[in-house]
């Protein structure tokens, strides 16, 4: 047999999570429906290349370029959209042919896209990558590394209609 | 003893200076560079250089070098900064042109970039005006020519140390702070002698 024993601290604590779920679950949604479109970076479109060819991997690889592509408003995962990526690597130059290639989101709105290491131009070592294929308005992200030897780098795009 | 000590100011000048260049010379991320690019950098690292020695070579701080020489050379190196900011920039553009143009319209997302244009425009400032110094009078022209002094240096620190590029962090950093530290030495220097020569006292060097 359990006493439920009601003091001070217990009403406390129970209101409380009764007011966080209640209150949150209520915020959650509210939050969800207005999940605002990126907006292009500074300087994100500078060297692009239209049109680049989809590909398995640009050069040979080695690092990692990964990130998400949501709809704006709810959030929802965009599956098959195409991002073009990028970068000043060990391969090329920015605004050289082979440094550039394009990819597809699955079906969970992911793309992830092996190129060669990214390394500093311009004093930071970034990326840039494009969706700009009509549907939605057109974004350009250029992120920066946290490091230059990181071998990775993710960008995010949420989307709206064009 | 004299000689050593002689010595030992130009040797620790050209260490100042050189040693970031050996240092920027031996970076890896040149491998991955053109020359135009290579070269853009380099004279950024030697215009950082030379504004080590500018301060030192007006105020008479380098042994061996009379006051007039000392003066004859500090005009000669400011020409050089012009053209070092001048291929710096010429460079950079030629290597990613859209990159260039953020820079100079303060769109770019590089947050050192404003530094650095800043700079080179007081660079260009102090160029024209010195042309113009005699027409200014010495007064307005010291006043001017020391408050863009202090942009200049502040500007090209800042932007020096905020780039991520071929040049190594420690030499860098000293290099940077030498700089800062010869200008505020010169400029407080140059203020008490001044403030000498104004109370009629003979300045012990001008």
């Amino acid at each position: 047999m359990t006493t439920v024993v009601f003091n001070r601290r217990n009403l406390l604590a129970a209101g409380g999570t009764v007011l966080a779920t209640g209150v949150s679950g209520l915020l959650l949604p509210a939050r969800a429906q207005g999940i605002a479109p990126t907006p292009s970076m500074s300087g994100g479109s500078n060297n692009y290349r239209k049109g680049a060819a989809t590909v398995d991997r640009i050069g040979k690889g080695g690092f990692w370029m990964t990130g998400t592509v949501r709809r704006a408003g709810d959030g929802a995962p965009l599956a098959g959209q195409r991002i073009q990526i990028w970068a000043h690597t060990t391969e090329g130059q920015e605004h050289e042919p082979q440094s550039h290639g394009a990819t597809l989101t699955d079906t969970n709105g992911a793309f992830r896209l092996e190129m060669p290491q990214i390394i500093p131009i311009f004093g930071q070592p970034h990326g840039h990558l494009a969706y700009d294929s009509g549907e939605f308005k057109t974004v350009f992200l250029r992120p920066v590394m946290r490091s230059a030897k990181e071998t990775s780098l993710e960008a995010h795009f949420v989307l709206q209609p064009a | 003893m004299r000689l050593a000590r002689v010595t030992l100011i130009w040797a620790l000048l050209a260490a100042a200076v050189f040693v970031p260049i050996a240092a920027a010379a031996a970076s890896p991320l040149l491998a991955w560079r053109d020359p135009v690019y290579i070269l853009a950098g380099f004279a950024g690292i030697m215009a950082l250089g030379l504004m080590l020695v500018q301060p030192l070579l007006i105020a008479g701080y380098l042994p061996g070098l009379s006051a007039y020489r000392g003066r004859r050379a500090h005009h000669w190196i400011g020409g050089a900064l012009v053209v070092m900011v001048v291929v710096h920039v010429g460079g950079l553009w030629i290597t990613s042109p859209p990159d260039m143009i953020d820079a100079l319209l303060f769109t770019s997302p590089t947050p050192f970039s404003p530094f650095g244009v800043i700079a080179m425009w007081a660079i260009f400032a102090v160029a024209v005006l010195a042309a113009l110094r005699r027409r200014l009078g010495l007064r307005t022209w010291r006043i001017a020519h020391m408050s863009l002094a202090v942009v200049i240096v502040v500007g090209t620190a800042v932007h020096g140390m905020l780039v991520e590029g071929t040049m190594e962090t420690m030499s860098k950093a000293a290099l940077c702070a030498l700089v800062l530290a010869a200008a505020i030495k010169v400029m407080a220097d140059l203020r008490v002698r001044r403030r000498a020569t104004s109370r009629g006292e003979s300045p012990a060097r001008q």
